[in-house]
């Protein structure tokens, strides 16, 4: 039945879908910049700019076309992967974004790895004990989890294990030029941080999914074969329950690249987050605009990579 | 299922009570404010800066000498009211939504993917960007929030449309020739409210942690005001020869956020026949 057409439409489907959220995304990072009140070229001359200077600056960053017009040449320039330049780091946001990537990236992996080796052994025992005293505990503690402030946990680690303890650096991403441990080493309480509290999502999801497998007939066949408790839970369920769990992690993953803000801040840590705050608080909207519209970009591929992933991994995944 | 059947089993279970009576206190505390504080939550006291706790202030003073207890209470109010009207707004604008997805075909596929491309941003990066755009104030604050929840409880709202819309009693009241106005209002809505009961108090919760980080960050509220997050944030360089001018704060934050997530919780337990059956 499944020829190679209804996987061609598929995927013609998907990417259409895609293409146009992608548009959506760029419209709306248009719009909202665009709709400041506030004059950027203005904040960047100061006062003593007279109208003529002002007229001159917004002519040389096309500040002075209408609006469509203006997103039209954006588009046109972003497609070809130009940002734009910001107007306060005086450097291409490209390459902004870029020197940012670093630390953004590894905290966002660690943390996932953090959240994954807690939430989903958690998740297990949790689904396997469904409504005895550890399945309580575990939903509980998710639920903690998803109540506690980054903020506000970030600054008790720091209290913890960088002053008082003296184990880690209270802030900052080493002295520039570091080796690569160092700057590991300063990326392990803020990784603590995400991954503890993004774990309660893990559980959650993991029990749930759990759930669902352990009810399914080929399970109930596993465990009538007499096989042990440990191999049906661990080899029969767990395999077909991970697919919704690395859905979430990788979707995580790609929610924490920008959306790790706070704690960027709060360690310090000279990430994309950390950069949109600055541009956000300097009016820097070609910043603003670049970091959010290839944030959401990452977003939007991941999502599309992982659903690609289930038609080449998962046979059940009917087209 | 019918509301006071509704309130009936929530009542037998002790943890949801109890997280009930917590918001309840927090929320005669956050309306009697005045009455309820010791001091006034903006007088300093130079003397009295980072006094701990003691019996003339319940949870000690901050950096200016400004009593902790006095300012969580007034901040309750502020804190509370934000995350109370961005659950109000977002459920409201989501649910219109929702319904118009799915409920009507045609509609669906442009206004999800328009939810899609707004669920794209990191919600706190999204309300970070809105509230710069429309200037740090507390309704600023509750607007750019309302923003980011309302694609969240749009794309819960359309799931069970889609579900509701195929029963056979919205093919009957169909056949009978009942405006689709009056089906939405009168047929559909009603059956759509568990979920949305559930989503008002899970994005209550959302927002008071967003609330908190936004100012934090310093792009939220305006720092004079005191919120749990503003509190937070111009005490925080004092947490090591302080502790409580940050731990009392937070410790508001994750009780109120924690209750209303249990509350939530209980409601979908007992509404979700799926996860009744396996708990």
């Amino acid at each position: 039945m499944s020829g190679p057409t209804p996987v061609y439409r598929y995927l013609a489907s998907r990417i259409a879908g895609m293409l146009m959220v992608m548009a959506l995304v760029a419209v709306i990072v248009f719009v909202l910049t665009r709709a400041a009140s506030g004059d950027p070229v203005s904040v960047l001359l100061g006062d003593q700019a007279t109208a003529d200077d002002i007229a001159r600056v917004k002519k040389d960053y096309g500040l002075d076309k209408p609006l469509p017009v203006q997103f039209g040449y954006w588009l046109r320039e972003v497609v070809q992967g130009n940002l734009g330049q910001s107007i306060f780091l005086q450097r291409p946001v490209t390459q902004a974004l870029w020197e940012r990537a670093e630390p953004t990236t590894l905290l966002a992996l660690m943390a996932v790895a953090i959240a994954a080796a807690i939430g989903i052994p958690c998740g297990i025992v949790s689904a396997v004990y469904r409504g005895r005293w550890v399945d309580q505990l575990f939903t509980g503690i998710a639920m903690l989890g998803a109540s506690i402030p980054s903020f506000w946990f970030g600054i008790v680690l720091i209290q913890l294990f960088a002053v008082s303890l003296g184990w880690f650096p209270v802030s900052g991403y080493g002295a520039p030029g570091a080796p690569i441990t160092e700057r590991l080493h300063a990326l392990m309480l803020p990784a603590a941080v995400l991954g503890v509290l993004n774990s309660a999502l893990i559980i959650r999801f993991t029990r749930a999914s759990m759930l669902d497998v352990l009810g399914e007939d080929y399970v109930r066949t596993a465990r009538s074969k007499g096989l042990s408790e440990s191999s049906v839970v661990l080899k029969h369920a767990l395999r077909n329950a991970l697919v919704p769990i690395v859905t979430v992690l990788g979707l995580t993953v790609a929610l924490m690249i920008g959306g790790a803000v706070v704690t960027e801040t709060v360690f310090g840590l000279p990430g994309i987050g950390n950069l949109v705050v600055s541009a956000v608080l300097r009016r820097d909207y070609p910043v603003i605009q670049g970091a959010l519209l290839v944030v959401a970009a990452i977003y939007v591929l991941i999502n599309f990579s992982i659903d690609l992933l289930y038609v080449a991994v998962d046979p059940r995944v009917k087209l | 299922m019918r509301l006071p059947r509704l309130l009936r089993q929530l009542m037998h279970r002790r943890i949801v009570m109890l997280s009930a009576f917590v918001l309840i206190v927090i929320a005669v505390l956050a309306l009697g404010a005045p009455w309820f504080a010791s001091a006034d939550p903006n007088d300093t006291a130079v003397l009295d800066r980072l006094k701990g706790p003691s019996a003339e202030h319940l949870l000690g003073t901050d950096e200016l000498g400004r009593d902790m207890y006095s300012r969580i209470v007034h901040g309750a109010r502020y804190s509370l009211t934000i995350a109370a009207l961005t659950a109000l707004g977002s459920v409201i604008a989501g649910t219109a939504l929702g319904l118009v997805a799915g409920f009507f075909r045609r509609l669906d596929a442009p206004l999800m993917r328009v939810v899609d491309a707004m669920m794209s941003f990191p919600d706190i990066l999204l309300a970070i960007a809105l509230v710069a755009i429309l200037g740090p104030s507390l309704l600023n604050v509750v607007l750019a929030l309302v923003l980011v929840y309302t694609p969240r409880v749009a794309r819960v709202v359309r799931a069970s449309t889609l579900v509701v819309r195929e029963l056979l009693f919205v093919e009957a009241v169909r056949a009978l020739g009942v405006r689709t106005s009056r089906i939405l209002w009168r047929h559909i809505l009603p059956n759509l409210l568990s979920p949305i009961l559930v989503q008002v108090s899970f994005i209550f919760a959302y927002a008071i942690l967003a609330e908190a980080g936004l100012s934090f960050l310093g792009v939220g509220v305006p720092p004079e005001i005191p919120t749990w997050g503003t509190m937070v944030a111009g005490s925080q360089q004092y947490a090591d020869k302080a502790f409580w001018v940050v731990l009392f704060p937070g410790l508001a934050i994750i009780f109120t956020a924690l209750s209303l997530q249990i509350l939530g919780d209980g409601v979908r337990d007992l509404l979700d026949p799926k996860l009744k059956k396996t708990l």
